[in-house]
């Protein structure tokens, strides 16, 4: 059984790296888009504010698996035809990217009216304010949050195995299919997804430390 | 010091300010010139519009009609009676010429007491580093809290808090210091220590206008007290006459009678 299990090693690495990889892509594609989208949410004019929000409410308002779903088998017939993976990373990517429109808003919120107008008060334009006063505060209110959805991506990554791409999930769904051992396969997945996700908590909590607003 | 805006061409002037927000009538053409090294008080019952009048004069509130100008230049508009509200990076470059003191103190929290003074002359006064930061001991130093300049502000008593906040209004050289309750969110033990920084930048010249619930400091210390009720200016004058005209004015005996009653 471990034999059979060494074997396949190399194959569940390559899944397990497309796994982080799909993962990679979709954080920092989210993270983009969220952020600018996030900024026009809070700061545009009316129509860009609708829009987002409009985006944002009917994303979150769908089962990720039906999004992937709607992507890969659904855009064809408007003529949009994509590979597998990109279908998988276009609609994870925008399923986070509404999340994150959200974490941004919220922590955007959570600065007290007071900190915009003293950085007024002292005359900096909207984008300094924005760039040194706003953001470095809002930004330790996005952290915990978008960490939080980090790991649900690397976990919602194994999604796209549905689409037939080998990521972890795929990998180890096929080995058991050769080797029929179920139970240590899905350990060793259900590991390698605990250490990413406990290594992303511990480097979150880690960075809340540092910008803490007091010195520990 | 001067004691009236007669002798000499204002430094600030209010002309005629109206503001409502919606069917209420917060200021009712509410006119005030202030010289060169005055300081100002304005007293009143709250709601009597004090402390919009002091953030129209920043711009950070805008205004119905009127103007308000500072060195002649109109502050939240563009020159030419269009009234055509000025560029984002004009309107920074007005507030700059004015400091503020808040109620709330306001601090950077994510900055040091050195940091909170330094944001400002780095990034508007494009000073180096170097500079700003000895600016900023300097300034720190003279509200008592050379010794504070790495503390961050959770890290501050109140009144070491509203310190940091007037160094760094002060720190930029504005033209005008504004202080809107600067005491209000004190507790007593702590207003002291406040108002003793404020009475030592009067002495040197600084030109205030300070919004105030600290009636003795009020007589004390200002060159002029004006006394607001319901938006508009209801007198106007040196400290002595001001508080002697309670015999003529209903709104001002009223509001120092409450006054006097709160202070046990």
């Amino acid at each position: 059984m471990l034999s059979q299990i060494a074997y396949a090693l190399p194959f569940l690495a390559e899944g397990f790296a497309l796994t982080l990889w799909v993962s990679l892509l979709v954080v920092v594609l989210s993270l983009f888009a969220g952020v600018i989208l996030g900024v026009g949410l809070v700061y545009g004019p009316a129509p860009l504010r609708w829009a987002v929000r409009i985006f944002s409410d009917t994303i979150r308002g769908i089962p990720i698996l039906v999004l992937i779903f709607f992507v890969y088998y659904g855009l064809p017939a408007v003529g949009v035809h994509l590979q597998s993976f990109w279908a998988a990373v276009l609609a994870l990517t925008l399923f986070k990217t509404a999340q994150v429109v959200e974490y941004l808003r919220g922590a955007v919120a959570s600065i007290p009216k007071g900190q915009s107008e003293a950085a007024m008060a002292i005359g900096l334009t909207f984008r300094q304010r924005l760039a040194y006063v706003i953001f470095p505060q809002a930004f330790r209110r996005f952290l915990p949050p978008w960490i939080n959805g980090v790991t649900d991506a690397v976990k919602g990554s194994a999604l796209v195995s549905l689409l037939g791409i080998t990521d972890l999930m795929q990998a180890i769904n096929q080995v058991i299919g050769r080797t029929y051992e179920a139970m240590p396969l899905y350990i060793l997945g259900a590991l390698l997804y605990f250490a990413v996700n406990y290594a992303l908590s511990y480097a979150s909590r880690r960075l809340e430390q540092r910008f803490a607003f007091i010195r520990e | 010091m001067a004691t009236s805006s007669n002798d000499s061409p204002a430094l600030l002037d209010i002309a005629e300010v109206s503001k409502s927000f919606g069917s209420v009538e917060v200021l009712r053409s509410v006119s005030l010139k202030v010289a060169k090294g005055e300081v100002v008080t304005v007293i009143g019952p709250s709601g009597s519009g004090k402390t919009t009048l002091l953030r129209c004069v920043n711009f950070l509130e805008s205004y119905d009609s009127g103007s308000i100008r500072i060195d002649g230049k109109e502050v939240g508009f563009r020159d030419g009676g269009a009234r055509q509200r000025r560029s984002e990076r004009d309107l920074a470059g007005m507030r700059a010429e004015t400091g503020m003191v808040f109620q709330g103190f306001n601090l950077f929290p994510h900055l040091t007491a050195a940091g909170n003074i330094m944001l400002g002359l780095t990034k508007v006064r494009g000073k180096s580093k170097g500079e700003a930061r000895s600016i900023a001991e300097h300034w720190l130093g003279r509200v008592g809290l050379a010794h504070k300049a790495d503390s961050l502000p959770a890290e501050l008593s109140g009144g070491q808090q509203q310190r940091v906040g007037i160094a760094r209004a002060v720190a930029m050289e504005p033209k005008i210091l504004l202080l809107d309750e600067i005491t209000s969110a004190l507790d007593p033990e702590l207003v002291g220590e406040v108002l003793a920084v404020v009475k030592s930048l009067a002495e040197d010249g600084m030109t205030m206008v300070m919004v105030t619930h600290e009636m003795a400091f009020a007589r004390d210390a200002s060159s002029r007290i004006v006394f607001m009720a319901d938006g508009g200016v209801s007198a106007v004058g040196p400290p002595k006459e001001v508080l002697a005209a309670e015999t003529t004015n209903e709104r001002l005996r009223t509001f120092l009678a409450r006054f006097r009653a709160s202070q046990f």
